[in-house]
Formats: structure tokens, C-alpha cells, sequence
């Protein structure tokens, strides 16, 4: 019988149809790639001056880090049929601690490491109380928002830090510096996450189980999978990865603003979505979301670039995510 | 008959409501038993107390093969050999056929990496000889929502056989199944028998369970309203009995009721 198995997919038509099952398994990856391409091409033909030199490139390879590392992770949550709207205020919750950290013992270090136990602490806080108290996500990381946010006010007294000792320590070439004068370190930073995230969430255990989990919670739960240990898990990275990005946007800008991380809310949830991640629970990929992330990305300086007034920006994004999620969702009901 | 498993004056309670009050039953090694019993007599609760999903009210023991197991739960379940196949099928729809096989015990290094080659090649394998799969349409990586109720049934079950379980619980495993598809359940029950090991068999429905069993327990409202060997009364004895319960709440004058 085996090797009936083994002697199939020599075939050709069993080639065939092995070629459109893979078409099939990665059709809303392909999908994504080619609205990726077609806004690309479309930007290149209206303003090719811009769009075929190498700035424009190298500006978005140095701007959607700030949040596509949040994106990323924030995939996990969303797979795992949870969300996650505190992340902008653990950003800044993140640099306080480096605030408070650094001012007490002008160690740059002790403020990043300060920083990222900030965030970690407040992913896990999170999935605590969705995961304890059963408090809906939604609810539960909009009231979290407001409270790291409150914190961050109290404890700054809304008073900003300059950031020139991060400037002169390797901190800052590592995370936010030139390699070979072409490519930012944090889009490097970008791509490790994302291999890191998609290796964890493909061929691991806890990646198993926070599909299970979104999926099917029951099921999960009556097959002896640790529902609630993997829900808080995935709550604790993005706070981890929120406080990461939050050091590495004010590294980058040479400042600590207590307002930071207004502003990314949308984009970043919008990259997760736009990516294929469902809503629902129990689908999603980490490469979508990667390229999603620079497809909202690269529609405001495209807009600018083509000649239109920014005020169109809002616009074609509402379009190409209702857009792109319709036809998601027609995919996805064809390919059952 | 050696006990495989035994329960002490079992009970649950969720909140005010007794789900499962004082019951006392025994499954030997080898013995098919029919749990037979109407909506809300408990036969669930009883099921996801054996598997280790619920914990026992305090006083109530549960041993296998005659050792005490404290603080039962899924995983030391599983590891003694409970098997279920759960009436809710317990599948993850959106996830391929290898990622339900092996739901919950991923083969995985001490890291937790996944053997992802391992588990494709094992749930093919156990596609053509266990599931009796034989379209080529069908892969390790096809997702389970796209199934059959039959398949769908045929992945549970083989689920539990993979993993050479000693005491296989199924929980209405003929429910939504067509008459072949029924058939085929039935048909491995009884091969659960010929293997040698144990299974316990929940339905409605008493033509299927009575041909495949073994002994037949009768829940009621949470407790044991009684049981029979097979070959101590006919099928229809039985129904007349079942009846009586239905009404009544007990089996009356039946030697069997209380053991």
C-alpha cells in the first residue's frame, strides 16, 4: 500500500494536481503578493522619478519597522481569535521605563533591558486578565490602553528625554544604523522577528497550539492543550515587541515623546488584517502580514508622489482594505 | 474480570446543578460497555470526568487497574491510554488532516520543534490504511472542514487508535453518520474487542449499542439506574426496561440495579 503512496506523485497528472493544491494552500499569499506588485507598478508608472530611485526604498525600509514589528506578533493574538489595541501605549509605557531607569543610573543598557521587562510585563498583564478574569480582549486592552498611557503621563509629567547617550553607545548602530549605507538595521531587525515569529508559529509546538486555539478552544482544550497558558503567551510577545518597536521609533528620532505610538494603532492592525490574518481566528500567516505592513506602507509617499494631495491617503487605503479583505473572504469560501 | 478502571462514588456538581451524583462503575479489561441513558442523564459529564476534563467532588476516587489516580487530568489520562472520541468530533476545522492527527501531542524534540515530516508521512500512511482514503484529492495537508461527516468521524477515531489506547470512549459516535458510515463505527467497536482492549460506548440509540456491547449501564438523572450483562436479557427486555426508566426514574424489580 505504501508503495501505491509513494508511486503516485510521479504521475503527471498527480503533478498537476499537487501543483494546484499549492496554489491552492498559498493562493491569499500569491494574492497579496500581486496587489503588492500592481500598487508598486501603478506608483512606478504615475511617478517613476520617485519610484525608481533608491530613497523611496530605503525610507520605507527605515519607517515601516515602527510598526511592522508590532504587526508581526500581533498576528499571534489575532490567529489565536484575540486582539490586542494597548500596544500604542506599552510603547511608551516601555520608554518610560527606560526613562525612570536611565535617569537613575545613567546606564543605557539597564534602560533597554528596564524597557523591554516593561513590556514584557504588560503583554503578560494583559493575557492575564483576558485569560483569568475572561474578560473579552476588546475590552479588556482598550481599558489597558488608557492605563499604560495614564502611567506614562503621571510618571513623565508629560515631559519628553533626549536621547543622544543612546547615540553614543553600539545600541544605537545596532538597532537604527546604516549596513553598507543601503539597508537601516531595523528592517534587518524586521526580518528576524518575522523568521523568528513565522519559525515559532509554523514549527513549533506553542505555534501549534495558538492555531488550535483559535480555531477551536473547545477542542484544544478537550485534547489537553494549555488554551489559557498560550493566550497569555502570545498577549506577552506583542507587549515585549511593543516596547522593542517603541525603543527603536525613539532611537531613531533622537527622543522620547510620551505621546508616542498615537498614530500606529490603525496601520497596524489594518497590516495584520490586510495580510490574510482571519478575524475569526485559526488562519493567518506571518508573511502576509510582512507584506501587507508595506503595502500600507508605501501608499502615502506614492499618493504624494503621483501628484495628488495627501488627502486622497485615507481614501485608497479604506479602498484596498475593503478591497483586499472582500476578496479574501470569496477566496477563502471558494477554495472549501 | 480485572478492572481496568473503576470509579468510587463519583460525583460533580457545577454550581447547584448535580450533573453526576454517587456513581460507581466498573470497566473490566477487554469489556465493551454500552452507557446508555436521555439527555442530561450525565453520560457527558461521566465521559469528561474519565478523560480528566472535570475533577471529582471531593470523596469520589478514581483508580486503574486497582492503583488510585489522584488529580486526574487530560494529559494523565492519555498517558494511561484513555482515548475519547468526542460527540463534538473535537476537530479544528480550518487546520490540515496531520495538524488534527496529531492535536495536542505533536511529535516534537525536547524543544518543542515539530517533526513536521514525521507527522505527514504517519497521518498518510494512516490515510490509506486506517481512514480508508483513497483519493488522490485528498492529502495530510487537506483541511478537516472540507470533509465528510463520515470522514470527519473516520480521522476521530483513527486519532484514538494511533495512539494504542487501552480504554477507547465514544461519545455518540454514530450521531449526523449514514447507514455505511454507521456500519463502519460499529464495525470498529467490535475490533476494538478482537484487539483485547476496552472501550466504553455512548449513544442514544440501543440497536447500535446493544449488538457491539458487552454490559450495559443505564444512567439516570446522574446516577446508575441500573445494569445488565447482554446475556442476561433480550433487546427487547431491555427497551421495556428503558421505558420503565423514562418514566418512572427507576428500573424496578431488577436484581441489577444496585451491585
Amino acid at each position: 500500500m505504501d508503495s501505491v503512496a509513494e508511486a503516485r506523485p510521479l504521475s503527471p497528472t498527480a503533478k498537476r494536481s499537487r501543483f494546484s493544491r499549492l496554489l491552492r494552500k498559498y493562493a491569499l499569499q500569491i494574492a497579496i503578493v500581486f496587489v503588492a506588485l500592481a500598487i508598486l507598478a501603478f506608483f512606478i508608472w504615475r511617478a517613476p522619478i520617485t519610484f525608481l530611485s533608491y530613497d523611496i526604498y530605503y525610507s520605507l525600509m527605515s519607517t515601516t519597522p515602527f510598526f511592522a514589528l508590532i504587526a508581526i506578533p500581533l498576528t499571534l493574538v489575532i490567529i489565536a481569535k484575540e486582539i490586542d489595541l494597548s500596544f500604542t501605549s506599552v510603547m511608551a509605557w516601555g520608554m518610560t521605563a527606560f526613562d525612570v531607569v536611565f535617569v537613575a543610573t545613567n546606564n543605557v543598557w539597564l534602560g533597554f533591558i528596564a524597557c523591554l521587562l516593561a513590556g514584557l510585563f504588560a503583554g503578560w498583564v494583559n493575557g492575564m486578565i483576558v485569560v483569568k478574569l475572561g474578560i473579552p480582549s476588546l475590552v479588556a486592552t482598550i481599558g489597558t490602553q488608557f492605563l499604560w498611557r495614564g502611567v506614562v503621563l503621571v510618571v513623565t509629567n508629560g515631559q519628553g528625554l533626549g536621547l543622544s547617550a543612546v547615540k553614543e553607545t553600539v545600541l544605537y548602530s545596532a538597532l537604527v544604523g546604516k549596513i553598507g549605507d543601503v539597508i537601516p538595521a531595523q528592517f534587518v531587525w524586521t526580518i528576524i522577528i518575522a523568521i523568528v515569529i513565522w519559525f515559532f508559529l509554523n514549527r513549533h509546538k506553542f505555534g501549534a497550539h495558538v492555531y488550535l486555539v483559535g480555531d477551536n478552544a473547545d477542542s484544544a482544550k478537550l485534547m489537553g492543550v494549555d488554551v489559557g497558558r498560550t493566550k497569555i503567551l502570545t498577549f506577552t510577545i506583542v507587549g515585549l515587541a511593543a516596547a522593542f518597536a517603541g525603543f527603536v521609533v525613539s532611537t531613531q528620532v533622537n527622543y522620547f515623546w510620551p505621546t508616542l505610538g498615537e498614530g500606529y494603532l490603525l496601520n497596524t492592525l489594518a497590516s495584520v488584517f490586510l495580510g490574510g490574518t482571519s478575524v475569526f481566528g485559526g488562519t493567518g500567516t506571518i508573511f502576509g502580514t510582512f507584506i501587507a505592513s508595506y503595502i500600507i506602507a508605501i501608499i502615502n509617499p506614492g499618493i504624494v508622489a503621483a501628484g495628488w494631495t495627501a488627502y486622497w491617503t485615507q481614501l485608497i487605503y479604506g479602498f484596498i482594505i475593503v478591497a483586499s479583505v472582500s476578496l479574501q473572504a470569496v477566496l477563502r469560501r471558494r477554495l472549501n | 474480570m480485572d478492572n481496568l478502571l473503576q470509579l468510587k462514588n463519583v460525583s460533580k456538581t457545577f454550581g447547584e446543578v448535580s450533573a453526576v451524583h454517587d456513581v460507581n462503575l466498573e470497566i473490566g479489561t477487554n469489556e465493551i460497555v454500552g452507557l446508555l441513558g436521555d439527555n442530561g442523564a450525565g453520560k457527558s459529564t461521566l465521559v469528561k470526568l474519565i478523560t480528566g476534563y472535570h475533577r471529582p467532588d471531593p470523596g469520589g476516587e478514581i483508580y486503574w487497574r486497582n492503583k488510585k489516580v489522584d488529580h486526574l487530568s487530560v494529559p494523565k489520562a492519555r498517558e494511561l491510554g484513555i482515548e475519547v472520541v468526542y460527540q463534538e468530533r473535537a476537530l479544528a476545522d480550518q487546520q490540515s488532516l496531520w495538524r488534527n492527527i496529531f492535536l495536542g501531542r505533536e511529535i516534537s524534540n525536547r524543544w518543542g520543534m515539530l517533526d513536521v515530516k514525521t507527522m505527514q508521512h504517519e497521518t498518510q500512511k494512516l490515510m490509506h490504511t486506517a481512514m480508508g482514503f483513497t483519493s488522490s484529492a485528498v492529502t495530510s495537508e487537506s483541511v478537516v472542514g472540507t470533509f465528510s461527516g463520515g470522514e470527519r468521524q473516520g480521522v476521530a477515531i483513527t486519532r484514538a487508535l494511533y495512539f494504542k489506547a487501552e480504554l477507547i470512549i465514544l461519545d455518540e459516535p454514530t450521531m449526523g453518520l449514514s447507514l455505511s458510515e454507521t456500519r463502519k463505527c460499529l464495525d470498529f467497536v467490535a475490533s476494538i474487542k478482537a484487539a483485547g482492549k476496552a472501550a466504553v460506548f455512548i449513544d442514544h440509540n440501543i440497536f447500535h449499542v446493544y449488538p457491539v456491547v458487552d454490559r450495559i449501564v443505564v444512567l439516570d438523572r446522574g446516577t446508575v439506574a441500573g445494569q445488565f450483562m447482554k446475556n442476561e436479557l433480550t433487546l427487547d427486555e431491555l427497551l421495556d426496561r428503558l421505558y420503565r426508566v423514562a418514566q418512572t426514574g427507576s428500573l424496578e424489580n431488577n436484581q441489577g440495579a444496585t451491585r
